[in-house]
């Protein structure tokens, strides 16, 4: 009955500097659930990782933020165990369970000591498949969202967030607050609960990281036992995001001494052939620690701002380039002209090979510096999986960072770098920065 | 005994049985010093081919210039420009080409620099740092940029947040006579003025061997650590007249403060109130160790006995907790919040966290809460060897403030050692009115405005 198929891969980096082992093995346990493990009895725990794609993009539009908030329940009462009985049982196994969910995944990272791990996965278990969504718990998680939401209705960063994701994706579950509304999360009863838990929790969207002191077959029967009673489907992933949004500035007023902008344009897909010419260019552009242009002209030429960044967001169902300042009111449009100058200077004449050396040399070293720690690898493995990359991929990762020439990096900015279509949501009171278009309301 | 029923019962009784044998892992941890006085800590954790490099001053914004606050911050920042050998920048460019990060932190008590790269780059890493401890070279205009960037950052993480705000006034209002009343980033007015005097002032001050402390962590060999030390850091000599660390110490506190700090932009209204409270001390743990498992048993999370009142039995509060830092030279705070459920006021969530306060110094500690406590507390020392620069970030801050290796090694065996009459006794001593401030962050009452 032990169909326990185990593919050892031995993967190393080929690239200086450093050259890190990560053995990954495939796990299929008994009952067919798949998992990634790193076997690491050095230290008497485990980390395990579960994510289930489609998160909480799979609320139903009258119901939005019932995933968030059923996600917040799972840990206030399950089985026998009230909210109180839950965490005291949970801190006396010295185990930690984090539960969280966003617009892809909901995921589940939990390290439990192998002297009672039995008892760790049991109450895991009974978390994830018999929570209880007690009235009182539903009541007390609700109010601890709506409080969230109102600070997040205060915050410059919150609102530039949530104005720019309207505008980019509309009508997608992108477009809108995954953690619902004043008015959505006050209306939620139980049902929705138990109806939000069936759309999420299902193995036909399952991904399983592991890392620790545990051997293949100890986790297999692990997986069964604590998987195999979820359904075998949920509720259908959600189509792909128009980016609808339009170059020009969308200001919001808000009365504070520094404005907040969060800027961005499509983006570049991960399985894109460019990918990586684009993940290179972006680390000239904005993704630097102190190197990056935007860095460099915005803080340290003329010290606009404390922190500016671009990041590639290349999510399940839309890819955009975004980034964010922040700068003083009678400062921030001086900051907002000198990135847009940044991003037309790198779409027409392109990088210099020396910053093109220089930040390959950073993207392939810095890869090996990420597997250190058990939680960390564990959630690597899983976001490989999702992405549905090989299981040597690390092996061949930076040979495709390295094979990115000087004109892939050039041709992708020309095609990519769009200033035009660059929008800028400025929360705050900026001198000399007025919307393109009205806004809404 | 009510907690423990049905399927998941029968696993609970056997939860005391666990041992959890804490494997020390001060087995991993090498300490030397070099001639020129500087100490140094090596962790090691050989799983990954990854170093840590941190160098910590014994120098923070409470040792700050009477009128220059920020300035050790604002020098931190500039320690990232030219040198005598490196230009403006250079260093973590070349830290980025050798595919690692860099960043700094400042505190009221020290400064630390530190990179992550590849373990084979240790040496290189001690070369950068050890040339900007005496050879920084920067200019005014590097200043006075920079001053720019400071007070931006003052904007974003104080004055764009009204809970940073609030807490600066707390602190402000919590100390009498020490600098711990004065903010990290400082006062802006204050920021505003300093120069390339006040920033080479403190530096030439502090920035020694002798005052420094080197924790290295990950894929490392102490005795290849003590060379490369020696080698880079050894060859730079003591500051022989480095000054005494001493700060104006607090009188005794004898009237409690009350605050209300109005701001239009709160979302959320709150009431904090923090303790003055004594912090460890080199050979004397012991009251801090109470004090932190007080902090744990009293409102440290879903167990606690705030949580328990508040939240799930009076259901006054949304969320409650309590706080406690020991790692400090100087006396510290112990602290509690309230966060009000809707339709409370803020003076009915004072007046029932006051009674909650007074409640627990009659019920006591719950045994079994403690025991869970306790054993979790074993727990975080198997779980920490999995984060071996959290454990380097540990020593550096404790040897920061006077502590000594033996004291951090023995930390862990002075909180088991804590028993419930203990932290009661902490509680009777530390909840003390008279030296306290309590505060509420609220917005403006518009039925006042007249206008």
């Amino acid at each position: 009955m032990t169909r326990l198929a185990i593919a050892l891969i031995l993967s190393f980096f080929a690239s200086l500097p450093a050259r890190a082992e990560v053995q990954i093995q495939e796990v299929i346990s008994p009952g067919g659930i798949t998992a990634w493990l790193v076997q690491e009895p050095s230290i008497p725990f485990t980390a395990l990782e579960l994510r289930f794609r489609g998160g909480a993009s799979l609320d139903d539009p009258d119901t939005r933020g019932a995933i968030n908030l059923m996600t917040g329940l799972l840990e206030e009462g399950a089985a026998d165990l009230d909210a109180r009985a839950f965490a005291r049982t949970l801190e006396g196994l010295a185990a930690s369970l984090d539960y969280d969910v966003g617009p892809d995944s909901l995921s589940v990272s939990a390290r439990f000591l192998t002297e009672n791990r039995d008892e760790a996965v049991a109450l895991l278990r009974a978390s994830l498949i018999e929570p209880r969504f007690d009235q009182d718990a539903i009541d007390r998680v609700r109010e601890q969202v709506l409080t969230g939401l109102r600070s997040d209705a205060k915050d410059p960063g919150k609102i530039a967030r949530s104005t720019f994701n309207e505008m980019a994706f509309g009508d997608h579950p992108y477009g809108s607050n995954y953690r619902g509304t004043l008015d959505s999360v006050a209306a939620l009863t139980r049902d929705d609960m138990v109806a939000a838990h069936g759309k999420v929790l299902a193995r036909d969207r399952l991904y399983v990281g592991a890392v620790g002191d545990i051997t293949p077959e100890e986790l297999g029967a692990l997986l069964d036992n604590l998987l195999g009673a979820l359904p075998e489907t949920g509720a259908p992933q959600p189509g792909p995001a128009d980016v609808t949004i339009a170059g020009g500035y969308t200001v919001v007023d808000f009365d504070t001494p520094q404005s907040v902008a969060i800027f961005g344009q499509l983006g570049v897909e991960q399985d894109d052939p460019d990918f990586f010419a684009a993940r290179v260019l972006n680390q000239i552009l904005g993704a630097g620690g102190f190197e990056s242009r935007l860095m460099t002209e915005v803080r340290e030429k003329r010290g606009l701002t404390y922190g500016v960044y671009s990041f590639l967001l290349p999510r399940d169902h839309a890819a955009t380039l975004q980034g964010q300042v922040a700068s003083a009111n009678d400062r921030v449009a001086e900051a907002v002209s000198v990135i847009r100058d940044e991003w037309e200077r790198a779409a027409t004449e392109g990088v210099t090979p020396d910053e093109l050396n220089a930040a390959k040399t950073f993207v392939t070293g810095a890869y090996p510096l990420q597997f250190s720690g058990n939680g960390r690898i564990a959630g690597i493995m899983v976001g490989m999986q999702m992405l549905g990359l090989p299981i040597d991929y690390i092996a061949t990762r930076n040979e495709k960072v390295e094979a990115v020439t000087l004109e892939d990096v050039n041709r992708v900015a020309a095609e990519l770098l769009t200033p035009d279509a660059l929008h800028f949501v400025v929360v705050g009171q900026p001198e000399g920065l007025e919307s393109t278009e009205p806004n809404e309301g | 005994m009510t907690r423990l029923r049905g399927a998941l019962g029968a696993f609970l009784l056997s939860t005391v049985s666990f041992t959890c044998a804490a494997m020390a892992q001060d087995d991993a941890v090498t300490t030397f010093s070099l001639d020129n006085g500087m100490e140094v800590v090596v962790v090691e954790d050989n799983r990954a081919p990854v170093v840590q490099h941190m160098l910590w001053y014994r120098a923070g914004s409470a040792d700050e210039p009477v009128g220059s606050s920020g300035v050790a911050h604002f020098l931190e920042h500039l320690l990232f420009k030219a040198t005598d050998t490196l230009e403006d920048g250079e260093f973590s460019a070349i830290v980025a080409a050798n595919g690692g990060r860099d960043n700094a932190f400042t505190s009221y008590d020290y400064t630390a620099y530190f990179q992550r790269v590849a373990a084979d780059r240790l040496g290189l890493m001690m070369q950068m740092e050890a040339d900007r401890m005496r050879n920084i070279n920067f200019t005014d205009d590097n200043v006075a940029t920079e001053r720019d960037v400071i007070l931006e950052e003052r904007n974003q993480r104080t004055d764009s947040n009204p809970r940073a705000l609030f807490g600066e006034q707390m602190n402000a209002a919590q100390y009498l006579n020490h600098r711990y009343g004065v903010p990290i980033i400082g006062w802006r007015h204050e920021m505003e003025t300093l120069d390339r005097a006040d920033a080479l002032g403190f530096y030439d001050t502090y920035y020694y061997p002798n005052n420094s402390i080197l924790v290295v962590s990950g894929d490392v060999d102490a005795n290849e650590v003590r060379a490369l030390a020696q080698e880079h850091y050894g060859v730079i000599p003591a500051n022989p007249d480095l000054p005494e660390r001493v700060r104006s110490a607090e009188p005794p506190q004898t009237a409690e403060r009350r605050l209300i700090y109005r701001d239009p932009r709160v979302a959320q209204e709150y009431v904090s109130r923090s303790y003055l409270a004594p912090e460890r001390d080199p050979g004397d743990q012991r009251a801090a160790a109470a004090l932190t498992l007080l902090a744990e048993v009293l409102g440290g999370g879903q167990t606690s006995y705030m949580t328990e009142k508040l939240q799930f039995e009076s259901q006054k509060a949304v969320f409650s907790g309590a706080f406690y830092r020991g790692v400090s030279l100087d006396d510290t705070t112990f602290d509690v919040v309230i966060v009000p459920a809707p339709g409370v006021s803020l003076e009915e969530a004072e007046t029932a966290m006051d009674e909650t306060l007074a409640q627990f110094l009659v019920d006591g500690v719950d045994a079994e809460q403690l025991d869970r406590i306790k054993y979790q507390l074993r727990a975080s020392q198997i779980y920490a060897r999995d984060d071996v620069d959290r454990i380097a970030r540990r020593y550096g801050a404790a040897l920061s403030v006077g502590l000594t290796v033996e004291d951090v090694q023995a930390w862990p065996d002075v909180l088991q050692s804590v028993t419930t009459d203990e932290i009661v006794a902490a509680a009777r001593d530390v909840l003390d009115l008279n030296a306290s401030v309590t505060g509420w962050l609220t917005r403006p009452d518009t039925s006042e405005v007249t206008q």
